[in-house]
């Protein structure tokens, strides 16, 4: 919203567009709420520009493109400058920067030479200057014009500033200069004065009549018949004003109407009322299938969403709320206007503007909420505003002022108790205080009991309607800056909780294996989880910004061989990454499934890398009670042939898969455009992260000799080492201390489809020297136990 | 005899000083001083001289021969010694500046470290953290908030929604501030916590935009909880996180899940400003639709973007940048 210095210093005096004054208004601004995004500064003066007039000009016969001005500044020196605009002549008055001028866009006017020849200034366009947009020509003034004056002087053009405010949903009241002002003037202690506002005699009586159909969409609406009209150019304040605001002037009477929506926040449209069907209005909804040519000569195609203003042969003329029908347009012969001043239904008018893609000055503030009951002052503002072109303009009596069940009530009011203000905003006020706060912005305050203020609520203020949105308006006004700051600790002490610990603890321990982290997008294209040997469904997002972001992510590995795939094609290969982050699947409950995962890929690396990566995290959190096993059934997507699920539990029916380890199958690389094997583990981050480790307790060590022994198996490759290894573990008994698989061979000597696993046991007691009988024993029920899992000794 | 011992130790203090490895010192020390080296055979030869004077004379002049041989056998090893050990230094020589190599750590992403600093500060502060679905049902991302459908105030975010349930029942959270809805939905006053997480919105990327991001918001929910106490807490908080020469400050703003709501900056040192976010007394509303009485709790809630303060932290300067996962930016942290 643009808000014009000029403008707001109708309503009270906040004081000439200095760079001090500018500064303090704005900070008030920001310290309201109303935040300034940018302040624009127009008009200032420029020192060294004066008026001169043109005495001759003079062609030079190797200067196609200049001519020689020569001027008088009214100190009677001739002064010569080339310029290279031709549309003056002698006796012409012209702006003539003088030597050392510095101009509004910077640049330092010097002693330039052309063709050996000074230039001592240069004569000024309209845009150089800063005061419109004609480029074209230097600036004419009239031949009458003092000489030497100053030029902003002369044009009598003052130094304003427009702040550019970026208004929050709740003050649609500051979508006009009043709101600002009242605002503003509350805050630095200033008295507001409303404008002139004037109907002038009322002519005879002459109606327009109106007829709302569907009243839950229109509250309110007024007619008013306006005679003696001569369309017109506006006066000059009046199409700057509407410059500075970003408008663009149109005719007097689309100015005034302009203008008092942007002072007034009151949209409003002026119907020629000779070209009215019918001379009368009904504010209908709109049939589906209807359709209207808006001012702006498209067409529209409307649907019951839709609120039309219809001519009295119910033939749409606008569209309510958002932008007259072209068919109403004034025209140059129109004498007698309609001026229609109305209030729709704010969410009504929301819902219709994204539907049919048409934003306008006019809907901004509707969907927003504007006064219901501004409706008389803006009839008269209007009329004023007019009558400065058109001397003869009557207003007629006979104002229609149609209204329906929508309309908000013109008193409102809410219960505000001082010690709850006092209590939420640790402030001591009194009900004295409370009333300085809130009766210079409209709020009226009683006291109907001791501690109770009985708050009525402007009607500009949609947004209030309770007890808190009250507070709200005393700490503004009371400054946010002026209540006191405190701290308060709870009281019970805050934290990582274990789990979120334990996380911190696998990032940290992945970092130190060299692993880095990425953050790939959580949206897939169609296709990437398939791509991935991804079967089942995916959760897809119903709005995406494009197709390629339309799947949500059921697996992290397809974002990070994406990754793998960018980094390869930047020459870097051998990325080791991991992500933390959530996937999700379709699923039956409230929301659909979502879990937090880790995974970690190894560009350039076999399989056991990953399992490296995974034994490391094992250890590092005391996951004792996960272990690696043969998968039952291929995990798709991954090796076939090498490939493991990481198990949670104990016994067949506690274990459950929390995870599987392995290589990226061949083809789905491929698929991702990744040239380089890639390990990868891949593990439900939150079901090991709930795993509670228990507390290590001390174990008294043995004082006696431990004795090792080696045992080899050959074992087929359709048994898994993991197998071999428990099948020890659990047939060695107490005195089995350690098992570790030190050597794995494959070739001569071990027939095809298997190979040798050799582990070292060792054996040990707590209590006594171990005989070579007690060895003996353990080794034999070690061998027996390794056979029944499918391995023979060497 | 005294003759004989004369010409034995010079000739046994020949050979250990002769001697050139620990070796032959041993050997020259055996000859002379074992015990059938050939000064001890000459003690076994006192007992015939005549005279205890000349056994004694002659005694203390084999013992003495014996301690010199003793101390020049010591010396001689320790030199010998010092010679071999200069000799395995030298052949043992390594110029470690030949080792140094790339180090393998990994890097943790900046959003990662930004997220852990801001939780570090807020633990110090007293909170805890609490963590929610990043896909949520619209109660707890828009009505819980005291947004009923259709409200305008829904327009503030750009919504993605998930195909899931009835249309438009499931969104990808536009906030963390459903995660507070949760808290107080679940948990019982007093709640001291903030909740860092990814939140998404309908956004094209560029710069300083991001579809997905991530914020950390927020909530204190006590007894006769102020306005004093939001602004302090931005206050200690600026001050933890980004040291003492900051200072914040609040301006009025509008949020439908806070009033009076604000929108918090901070100031740099150099009296520049920093807008970071925005903050609240949680609206009466809120409360009372996650069951809290806000007759007898009230409390405030604040949040900002992590990812902001990610790239203002280490000079990034476009946000996409962050995302990119190539390892020349990442390895760059």
């Amino acid at each position: 919203m643009k808000i014009i210095l000029s403008w707001l210093n109708e309503f009270a005096p906040f004081g000439p567009a200095t760079d001090d004054n500018i500064e303090r208004l704005a900070a008030s601004l920001n310290s309201l709420g109303l935040a300034v995004e940018d302040i624009t500064r127009t008009g200032a003066p420029i020192p060294g520009v004066v008026t001169a007039r043109v005495l001759r000009t003079e062609r030079h016969p190797d200067a196609a493109k200049v001519h020689r001005v020569y001027v008088d500044a009214g100190d009677g020196a001739e002064r010569h400058v080339w310029c290279g605009a031709f549309n003056m002549s002698a006796g012409d008055v012209v702006p003539l920067a003088t030597l050392g001028t510095v101009m509004p866009d910077g640049r330092d006017i010097q002693k330039r030479k052309i063709l050996g020849i000074a230039s001592d200034g240069m004569l000024c366009s309209g845009t150089e200057l800063g005061i419109d947009d004609d480029a074209d020509g230097i600036l004419l003034l009239p031949s009458d014009t003092p000489l030497g004056r100053p030029i902003m002087e002369v044009l009598g053009v003052e130094a304003d500033a427009v702040f550019e405010l970026d208004l929050t949903r709740n003050r649609p009241d500051c979508w006009g200069h009043l709101g600002v002002a009242r605002d503003l003037a509350a805050w630095l202690g200033l008295s507001l004065t409303m404008p002139r506002a004037e109907l002038g005699k009322l002519g005879e009586t002459r109606r327009a009549p109106v007829t709302i159909v569907d009243g839950d969409r229109c509250g309110r609406f007024t007619s008013t018949v306006m005679s003696g009209i001569r369309v017109a150019e506006s006066p000059a304040w009046i199409k700057g004003r509407l410059a500075l605001a970003g408008m663009r002037p149109i005719n007097n009477v689309v100015d005034a109407s302009n203008l008092v929506m942007l002072e007034l926040n009151q949209p409003n449209h002026a119907y020629d009322l000779d070209a009215l069907g019918g001379g009368a209005f009904r504010i209908r909804r709109a049939a589906d299938g209807e359709s209207l040519v808006t001012l702006d000569s498209i067409e529209r195609h409307l649907t019951r969403r839709d609120l039309l203003i219809c001519d009295g042969a119910d033939a749409p003329i606008g569209l309510a709320g958002i932008m007259g029908g072209l068919n109403s347009e004034i025209s140059g012969s129109t004498t007698t206007i309609a001026l229609e001043v109305a209030w729709f239904e704010a969410e009504g008018i929301g819902q219709s503007v994204p539907h049919l893609n048409l934003r306008s000055e006019a809907s901004a503030r509707f969907e927003r909420g504007v006064d219901p009951y501004g409706v008389d002052r803006s009839i008269a503002r209007f009329a004023e505003l007019l009558r400065e072109s058109c001397p003869s303009l009557v207003v007629h009596a006979g104002t229609q002022d149609a209204r329906s069940e929508s309309l908000p009530p013109d008193q409102r009011s809410t219960r505000v108790r001082i010690g709850r203000v006092n209590a939420l905003l640790a402030v001591t006020l009194t009900e004295h205080d409370i009333a300085r706060l809130l009766e210079p912005i409209g709020f009226g305050c009683s006291s109907p009991a001791p501690g109770i203020v009985e708050v009525s609520l402007p009607s500009w203020r949609p947004d209030c309607t309770s007890e808190i949105d009250v507070i709200e308006e005393v700490a503004r006004h009371h400054g946010y800056d002026n209540i006191p700051k405190s701290v308060r600790k709870s009281p019970r002490g805050g934290g990582l909780t274990p789990a979120q610990k334990r996380r911190r603890r696998v990032r940290d321990v992945l970092l130190g294996l060299g692993v880095s982290e990425a953050m790939p997008d959580v949206f897939l294209s169609p296709g990437d989880m398939e791509r991935a040997g991804h079967r089942g469904g995916v959760v897809t997002v119903t709005n995406p910004l494009v197709a390629e972001q339309s799947v949500l992510r059921g697996s992290l590995i397809p974002g990070l061989l994406k990754s793998i795939a960018y980094n390869e094609s930047h020459r870097a290969t051998g990325v080791a990454l991991f992500e933390v982050g959530h996937r999700y699947l379709p699923g039956d409950g409230v929301l659909p499934f979502e879990a937090e995962q880790l995974c970690v890929v190894l560009a350039g690396r076999e399989a056991p890398g990953a399992v490296e990566v995974w034994e490391e995290l094992r250890a590092a959190l005391g996951w004792t009670g996960t272990a690696l096993a043969a998968p039952d059934s291929t995990i798709p997507g991954l090796h076939p042939t090498r490939q493991a699920v990481v198990m949670l539990g104990a016994g067949r029916s506690g274990r459950t898969v929390v995870g599987s380890v392995g290589e990226v199958d061949p083809s789905v690389l491929g698929g991702f455009g990744v040239t380089e094997r890639v390990a990868v583990l891949d593990v439900d981050l939150g079901a090991l992260l709930a795993i509670d480790p228990p507390v290590p307790q001390f174990s008294v060590f043995s004082r006696y000799p431990s004795s090792d022994i080696d045992l080899a198996f050959v074992v087929a490759d359709s048994v898994a080492a993991a197998t071999i290894q428990s099948a020890i573990e659990r047939s060695g008994g107490a005195l089995l201390v350690h098992t570790e698989l030190f050597d794995t061979y494959r070739g001569v000597g071990v027939p095809e489809g298997s190979r040798s696993l050799a582990y070292r046991l060792r054996l040990q007691s707590s209590e006594r020297t171990l005989t070579d009988t007690d060895v003996a024993e353990v080794r034999q029920r070690c061998i027996d136990a390794v056979a029944k899992a499918g391995g023979t000794l060497r | 005899m005294i003759d004989e011992i004369n010409s034995i130790r010079t000739a046994a203090m020949d050979a250990v000083r002769a001697a050139t490895s620990v070796e032959s010192l041993d050997a020259a020390v055996a000859d002379h001083l074992g015990k059938r080296g050939s000064l001890a055979s000459l003690k076994t030869r006192l007992g015939s001289l005549a005279t205890v004077e000349e056994k004694k004379a002659v005694g203390q002049r084999l013992n003495d021969a014996i301690a010199d041989v003793a101390a020049a056998a010591e010396e001689r090893r320790n030199a010998l010694a010092a010679d071999e050990r200069a000799l395995q230094l030298v052949s043992e020589r390594l110029d470690l500046t030949e080792f140094r190599r790339r180090p393998s750590r990994g890097h943790a992403h900046l959003v990662t470290q930004a997220w852990e600093r801001l939780e570090d500060v807020f633990v110090g502060l007293g909170f805890s953290i609490a963590e929610g679905p990043e896909i949520e049902t619209d109660w707890y991302n828009f009505e819980a908030l005291n947004m009923p459908p259709s409200h305008p105030a829904r327009s503030m975010w750009d919504t993605l929604f998930v195909d899931h349930g009835a249309p438009g029942s499931t969104v990808l959270r536009t906030h963390t501030s459903p995660v507070q809805a949760r808290v107080m939905t679940t948990q019982e006053p007093p709640i001291y916590v903030v909740a860092p997480g990814r939140v998404f919105r309908n956004e094209t990327a560029d710069a300083t935009h991001m579809p997905v991001f991530h914020q950390i918001e927020g909530l204190v929910v006590d007894r006769g909880i102020s306005f004093a106490d939001l602004a302090g807490t931005i206050e200690a908080f600026t001050h933890a996180f980004f040291g003492p020469g900051f200072t914040s400050r609040l301006r009025p703003s509008f949020f439908p899940f806070t009033e009076p709501s604000a929108e918090f900056d901070i100031r740099r040192p150099d009296g520049s400003w920093l807008e970071l976010g925005g903050c609240g007394m949680v609206h009466p509303n809120v409360l009372a639709a996650c069951g809290i009485d806000p007759e007898e709790w009230s409390g405030f809630a604040f949040g900002f973007g992590i990812d902001r303060m990610a790239k203002e932290y280490h000079g990034v300067d476009d946000l996409r940048e962050m995302y990119s996962n190539d390892i020349r930016f990442i390895e760059q942290f």
